[in-house]
C-alpha cells in the first residue's frame, strides 16, 4: 500500500522535474498525460482496497475509504483535463513556449489536491488546502489578459483570507483538546474525533462554525462564492475542470471531518443545520444567476456552485442515505462538470466568443462534440438516465427522512427551475438560427478535445443505470467511520 | 494551560506586547501611507517574535526561541523588504480613493474590539477562565481578525490587501502562541514558509495586475461581473 500512495505522490512530478529541464512543449503535454494516467490506474481501486484507516510515513499521511474517495475523483479529473488540455493549449502557436510552464502548473496543481485528503494532521491539511489556492492562481492568471489577471487576484485574496478563518477555527479547536490532552500533541482528523466529546462545546461548535466558513470559501458556498465564478471562467478551459471538478471536493472532505467530530461529541444539530442553509443559499445563488446568465462559462460556474449546494444538503441531512448520496454525486459531478466545460471550451474556440448568444447553431458546427455537450448538460441537470439524477434523487430522500423538510422543498423548487433556465440556455444554443450566415468551418474535428468529452459521458450513463453494489458496501463503511450509522 | 497560571511581571510583559500589538494595527489602520502600513506591520511582527521567545522562557517550550528567531526574521524582516521591493515598482504610494477617511476608520475599528472583547469575554466565562492574559490574548486575536477584513474590505490598493492578509494571521500567530504554546513546531514552521511563498506569489501578481491593468488599485477590477 505504501508504494501505491509513494506512486500516487510522485508521478506528477514528472511533467514538473522533467518537462521544466528538457523545455520541450510536446514533451511536457505526452509526460503530464502518461502521469495523470498512471494516477488514474493507481487511484482506482483504492478506496476498495482499504479496511481500516492506516497511517503511514510515521502518521503524517492517513489512508481512509473517504480520503481515497476523493483522490478518485481528483484522479478522474486530472486524466480528463490532460486529455484535453493537449487539444485545447495547442491552437494557441505563439504560447507555444510556455506550455512547459502550463503543463509544470497543470501536474503541480493536481499534486496538492492529491495531496490534501491524504494528510493526517490537521494544520497541514490546512497548509495542503493553501497550497491548491497558490499554484492554480497561476494557473487562472495563465492567458494574462486583463480578465484572467482580475480573475486570479480576486481569486487569492477572496479565498486566502476565508480559509484564514479555517486556521483560526483549527487554532480554537486545537485548544480545545489541550484541555484535555494536554499542552502538547498532535491533533489529527482521529485525535479530533475522539476528543471532541470531551473539548468545551462552545469552542468546538465555534472551532467548526470557523471551519465551515473558511472551508467553505474554498468550496464555494454561498455567500462566500464570489471568486469562484471569475477563476472558473477566466481560466483556460482544463484548468477550469480541474477547479471545479476536483478543487472543490478536496475543500469539502474537510468539512465532513469536522462535521464527524461534532456528530461524535453529540453537537451534530446547529453544525448540521448551518450546512443545510449554506447549502439552501448555494442552490439559491446558482438558480437566480443561471437563469439570467449571458457567458457560457460563467453558466458552468454557477452550476458547480449549485452542485457544491446540493453536496453540502447531502452531508447537511446526513445519514447513511444522506452521505452515500453525496459521495455518489461527487463523482457524478466530477466526470460530468469537465465534460461541460470542454464543451463550452470548444465554443468559445470555435466561435471566439464567451457570450452565449454569439453561439447559435452548434450541431452544425460540433456533429460529433455537439451532442455529446448536450448529453452532458441534460445530466447536470440531474435528469435521467444519469448518475446525478440517482444521487440527487438519493440526497431528496435522506432529507425526506430528516427534520429539514423545507430544505427538501426548497431543494427541489430550486432544482427545477435550474433545469429549465439552464436547458433554455441549450435550446438557443442549438436551435436558434445563427445571427451570422454561417461562422468559418473548422479545419478538422479534433479528437483531442473531443475524446474526454465521450470519456466522461460513457461512465455518467453507466452510473445513471446501475448503481455499483460494491459502492454501496463502500459508502456505509465511511458512513460509519463518520459515525451516521444507526 | 500556561497563561492561566503567570507570575504578575510575565502577566505585565505579556499584556504590554499584546497591546502593542493591537496598537499598531491601529496604526495601520489610521494611516494613508504604504509604507507605514508596512513599517508597522514589521514592528507587529518583533513583537510577536520577542512574545514568543518569552513565551518559551516562561513555559520552558525551547522550540519557541526558534520560532521566534524564525518570526523576527521573516515576518520582521524578509517579509517587509519583499514587500517594500514591490511598493517601489508601484505608482500608488498611498490609498488615494478612500471609502471611509482614516479617523472614521479608527471608530469602526473601535467598537470591533468591544465585539472582540465580548466574544473573549463570552469564551473565557463559559470556560471557567478568568486569567486576564486569557481574554486579552482573545480579545487581540478576534480583533485584528475583524481588522483585517475591514482592511481588506475598505481599501483599494493591492499592497493593502496583502497586508490585510498578514494581519489575519499575525492576529492568530499571536493568539496561539499564548493560548497553545504546544502546538506542534512543525505546523508553526510550516505557516511561516507559507507565508513567504505567499507573498511571493503576491509580489508576481503585483506585477502582472501592473503590466496588463495599468494599476494596483482594486477599483480597476471591474470587469467580472454577473
Amino acid at each position: 500500500m505504501e508504494s501505491r500512495i509513494a506512486i500516487l505522490l510522485l508521478a506528477p512530478l514528472l511533467p514538473i522535474v522533467i518537462g521544466l529541464a528538457v523545455r520541450r512543449p510536446r514533451a511536457s503535454e505526452y509526460l503530464n498525460l502518461l502521469a495523470s494516467l498512471v494516477v488514474l490506474v493507481v487511484a482506482l481501486p483504492l478506496p476498495f482496497a482499504i479496511d481500516v484507516p492506516r497511517e503511514m510515513l510515521h502518521g503524517y499521511l492517513l489512508l481512509d475509504p473517504l480520503g481515497a474517495w476523493v483522490v478518485l475523483c481528483v484522479a478522474v479529473v486530472y486524466l480528463l483535463s490532460s486529455i484535453y488540455a493537449i487539444g485545447y493549449m495547442r491552437h494557441d502557436e505563439a504560447g507555444d513556449r510556455r506550455l512547459p510552464a502550463f503543463y509544470a502548473l497543470h501536474a503541480g496543481f493536481a499534486l496538492t489536491m492529491l495531496f490534501a485528503p491524504l494528510v493526517n494532521s490537521i494544520g497541514v491539511y490546512w497548509i495542503a488546502i493553501e497550497l491548491t489556492t497558490l499554484v492554480s492562481t497561476f494557473l487562472v492568471g495563465f492567458e494574462r489578459s486583463a480578465e484572467s489577471m482580475e480573475a486570479a487576484w480576486k481569486y487569492i485574496i477572496v479565498v486566502s483570507a476565508g480559509i484564514s478563518l479555517a486556521l483560526l477555527g483549527t487554532t480554537l479547536l486545537y485548544w480545545g483538546g489541550s484541555f484535555v490532552l494536554g499542552e502538547t500533541y498532535n491533533l489529527t482528523w482521529e485525535s479530533l474525533v475522539q476528543v471532541a466529546p470531551k473539548m468545551p462545546p462552545v469552542l468546538l461548535k465555534l472551532g467548526f462554525l470557523l471551519t465551515l466558513i473558511g472551508y467553505g470559501t474554498k468550496v464555494g458556498l454561498a455567500p462566500m462564492h464570489t471568486w469562484l465564478p471569475d477563476a472558473h471562467s477566466e481560466g483556460p478551459a482544463p484548468v477550469s475542470a480541474m477547479l471545479s471538478g476536483a478543487l472543490l471536493n478536496t475543500a469539502m472532505l474537510g468539512i465532513v471531518r469536522f462535521l464527524a467530530a461534532t456528530d461524535a461529541a453529540g453537537q451534530g444539530a446547529l453544525p448540521h443545520t448551518a450546512l443545510v442553509v449554506l447549502g439552501v443559499l448555494s442552490l439559491l445563488v446558482g438558480a437566480l444567476f443561471i437563469v439570467r446568465q449571458k457567458q457560457i462559462k460563467r453558466l458552468m460556474a454557477y452550476s458547480s456552485i449549485e452542485h457544491m449546494g446540493v453536496l453540502a444538503l447531502g452531508f447537511g441531512f446526513g445519514g447513511p442515505l444522506g452521505i452515500a448520496g453525496a459521495l455518489y454525486h461527487m463523482l457524478n459531478h466530477s466526470l460530468c462538470k469537465p465534460l461541460l466545460f470542454f464543451g463550452a471550451g470548444n465554443a468559445m474556440h470555435r466561435y471566439g466568443s464567451k457570450r452565449i448568444r454569439d453561439i447559435r447553431g452548434v450541431l452544425a458546427a460540433f456533429p460529433v462534440s455537439g451532442w455529446l455537450w448536450l448529453c452532458g448538460a441534460v445530466a447536470i441537470t440531474g435528469a435521467p438516465p444519469f448518475g446525478l439524477f440517482l444521487s440527487e434523487f438519493a440526497i431528496l430522500r435522506a432529507g425526506w427522512a430528516g427534520p429539514n423538510l423545507w430544505a427538501v422543498i426548497v431543494m427541489l423548487v430550486l432544482l427545477i427551475v435550474i433545469f429549465v433556465a439552464f436547458l433554455n440556455h441549450f435550446r438557443a444554443m442549438y436551435l436558434e438560427s445563427p445571427p451570422l450566415p454561417s461562422v468559418p468551418a473548422e479545419a478538422s474535428g479534433n479528437a483531442w478535445r473531443t475524446w474526454p468529452m465521450a470519456l466522461a459521458l460513457a461512465p455518467l450513463l453507466v452510473l445513471g443505470v446501475w448503481w455499483p453494489s460494491a459502492w454501496t458496501v463502500l459508502y456505509q463503511h465511511i458512513a460509519a467511520a463518520l459515525g451516521a450509522m444507526p | 494551560m500556561l497563561a492561566a497560571h503567570l507570575s504578575p511581571l510575565a502577566a505585565a510583559v505579556f499584556s504590554l506586547l499584546v497591546i502593542g500589538s493591537l496598537l499598531l494595527a491601529f496604526v495601520m489602520l489610521g494611516s494613508r501611507w504604504l509604507k507605514d502600513y508596512m513599517l508597522a506591520f514589521g514592528v507587529q511582527s518583533w513583537l510577536i517574535g520577542i512574545l514568543s521567545a518569552l513565551i518559551g522562557y516562561y513555559g520552558g517550550y525551547h522550540e519557541l526561541y526558534a520560532v521566534g528567531a524564525l518570526t523576527v526574521l521573516f515576518r520582521g524582516l524578509v517579509l517587509p523588504w519583499l514587500i517594500l521591493r514591490i511598493l517601489r515598482q508601484l505608482p500608488a504610494q498611498r490609498e488615494l480613493h478612500e471609502i471611509v477617511s482614516p479617523s472614521s476608520s479608527l471608530i469602526v475599528g473601535a467598537a470591533l474590539v468591544i465585539f472582540a472583547f465580548l466574544v473573549a469575554e463570552h469564551i473565557a466565562s463559559a470556560l471557567g477562565l478568568n486569567s486576564n492574559v486569557v481574554v486579552l490574548a482573545l480579545t487581540v486575536m478576534f480583533s485584528m481578525k475583524l481588522i483585517g477584513f475591514q482592511m481588506l474590505t475598505l481599501r483599494h490598493e493591492a499592497i493593502s490587501h496583502i497586508l490585510g492578509l498578514l494581519v489575519l494571521e499575525n492576529g492568530i500567530f499571536l493568539g496561539s502562541q499564548i493560548l497553545v504554546p504546544g502546538m506542534p513546531l512543525m505546523i508553526e514552521l510550516v505557516l511561516l514558509f507559507d507565508l513567504l511563498v505567499a507573498v511571493a506569489c503576491f509580489g508576481v501578481l503585483v506585477r502582472y495586475l501592473l503590466a496588463n491593468i495599468g494599476s494596483t488599485s482594486s477599483r480597476e477590477l471591474n470587469r467580472l461581473t454577473g
